[in-house]
């Protein structure tokens, strides 16, 4: 049984470190691409409706529900990262907090997309 | 292979942060927390309230930016969002890059992105025309008629 108290190799704090770097770098890059795109309400409103049109469409509407997933995972990670920093409770429990920024995770994707995809996939 | 055990605290050997890097630690933990609540509201207002995904186009944002409270939401978001990005990236870039060489052009890119975003979205928000005289009207927010005619 690999149950040496390591801190994180192996367990849940070190596949959460690799879900908050891989989540972090997609969020960066979308902001680039969500920017520009914003900025075409300077050019014309013909120009920005037509880009903003393309994320109405299915495939747009899915790669959108992993966005809004990868920042729900990123922001609750986040904070229980600032909180094993600051409290020694934290610390001692990082695995069941972990597990609480899973289950949050799931708790608000379960609100948030059937509302989306019922928007996305509709047609209205 | 088993990872060494770790019985007990290691001794301390880490040096202190430079007063830069300390800086940037504690800003990447505050504008996070900041930024959860920025970019919760920001989600559920676009993609929840309303029609969702569906009611974004011109006259949206438009509606929207008539207020200086979205507009200078969206400016701190934009800044803290871009800023706690590029500290994050730059992370990445010390952990993964191996050259000097190539750490030195990877952070100039990152840097110079950076600072592009920054500026451009700032100035889309704060000279955004909600009513272009050119426009197709029927594009345009619904107060926009009452300002041209």
């Amino acid at each position: 049984m690999p149950s040496t108290p390591t801190l994180y190799r192996g367990h849940e704090g070190m596949w959460m470190w690799i879900v908050h770097r891989a989540t972090g770098v997609a969020i960066f890059f979308f902001l680039l691409v969500h920017v520009l795109d914003t900025a075409l309400v300077r050019v014309s409103p013909e120009a920005y409706n037509s880009v903003i049109s393309s994320y109405k469409t299915p495939l747009y509407g899915l790669v959108e529900a992993g966005l809004v997933a990868a920042i729900v995972l990123h922001a609750f990670n986040g904070l229980r990262i600032i909180a094993v920093d600051q409290s020694t409770w934290a610390l001692r429990h990082q695995k069941l907090l972990v597990w609480l920024v899973w289950g949050l995770f799931v708790l608000i994707m379960a609100g948030f997309l059937p509302r989306h995809l019922m928007v996305v996939f509709g047609g209205e | 292979m088993a990872a060494p055990e770790l019985s007990s605290p290691l001794p301390r050997t880490r040096k202190r942060l430079t007063p830069a890097l300390r800086w940037w630690w504690i800003f990447q933990r505050v504008s996070g927390v900041v930024l959860v609540v920025l970019i919760f509201t920001h989600l559920f207002y676009n993609l929840v309230l309303g029609d969702g995904v569906s009611q974004i186009d011109f006259g949206f944002v438009a509606g929207k930016w008539a207020a200086p409270l979205w507009r200078w939401w969206d400016f701190t978001m934009l800044v803290l969002a871009m800023l706690h990005g590029m500290n994050g990236m730059s992370y990445l870039i010390n952990d993964y890059a191996r050259s000097k060489r190539s750490r030195a052009i990877l952070h100039a890119l990152l840097g110079t992105a950076t600072a592009v975003i920054i500026v451009l979205g700032t100035l889309v928000i704060f000279t955004f025309d909600p009513c272009p005289q050119d426009a197709d009207p029927s594009l345009l927010p619904s107060f926009c008629s009452e300002v041209n005619a």
